[in-house]
């Protein structure tokens, strides 16, 4: 009944959900991005799974690298704690 | 937060690999998935690895926003001027050169299943090739700028 396509969707579609919310609930914020990074990586491989191999590349480079770069550049500036208001 | 042994010794061992991937993705961009914008999108992440891996000292040195400047609008006037190539056969964007002979990507292009010849394509690759220069550019000097502003605490 459960064809390995349906699977690994069920699979990526929950390490989706995993990812962020758990980029949501840390409280490093240092380990939030790196969490989603991960939400990234995942999402390039969902693409890769549903046969647009462009996007995937495009989503790896930019959200699982460029991004996760600029977050812990800004992170340097500040602190990696959330400040409860 | 400086950068560690490891954090350098993984930059070290993986930038020329993440840049050699985004060079392949850029020249093979007619034949595979990919082209100018995801291999620059990689070259530029090669790029940010040891822009974040190194003090911002030898960042300073290494890499001048100016020359990433004139290598961006350089890729934007690259593809135009690849585009306006395309007049001296009939319309704007036309592909004078695949199939001519030319000496770098003007091969005739094989018929049948092939596995794909690299020396084909015309404009295509060179397009891919200006394309990727720009983004490659345009995205390490976000990074760079990001890196070396002089913000906060004056650092």
């Amino acid at each position: 009944m459960i064809d390995g396509f349906l699977f690994i969707q069920i699979i990526i579609g929950f390490a989706l959900v995993v990812t962020a919310v758990t980029a949501v609930r840390l409280k490093n914020l240092l380990a939030a991005a790196i969490a989603l990074g991960g939400f990234s990586l995942i999402l390039s491989l969902e693409f890769y799974v549903l046969q647009a191999p462009d996007v995937a590349m495009a989503e790896a480079a930019v959200g699982a690298g460029l991004t996760t770069a600029l977050f812990v550049l800004a992170i340097k500036r500040t602190s990696d704690e959330e400040v409860e208001e | 937060m400086r950068s560690t042994l490891i954090i350098r010794t993984v930059a070290r061992v993986l930038s020329p690999l993440v840049l050699t991937f985004g060079l392949y993705i850029i020249l093979h961009g007619h034949l595979t998935p990919g082209g100018g914008f995801q291999g620059g999108a990689v070259v530029a992440t090669g790029i940010a690895l040891l822009m974040v891996a190194h003090p911002p000292e030898y960042v300073r040195k290494a890499f001048r926003h100016g020359v990433l400047n004139v290598v961006e609008s350089g890729g934007a006037l690259g593809f135009l001027g690849m585009a306006i190539l395309g007049l001296m056969g009939y319309t704007f964007f036309r592909n004078t050169i695949a199939n001519s002979g030319f000496l770098l990507f003007g091969e005739g292009t094989p018929y049948g299943i092939n596995l794909g010849t690299l020396n084909t394509g015309g404009t295509l690759p060179y397009m891919n090739i200006f394309v990727g220069l720009k983004v490659m550019a345009g995205l390490s000097a976000i990074v760079l700028l990001f890196l070396l502003s002089k913000g906060g605490d004056g650092k």
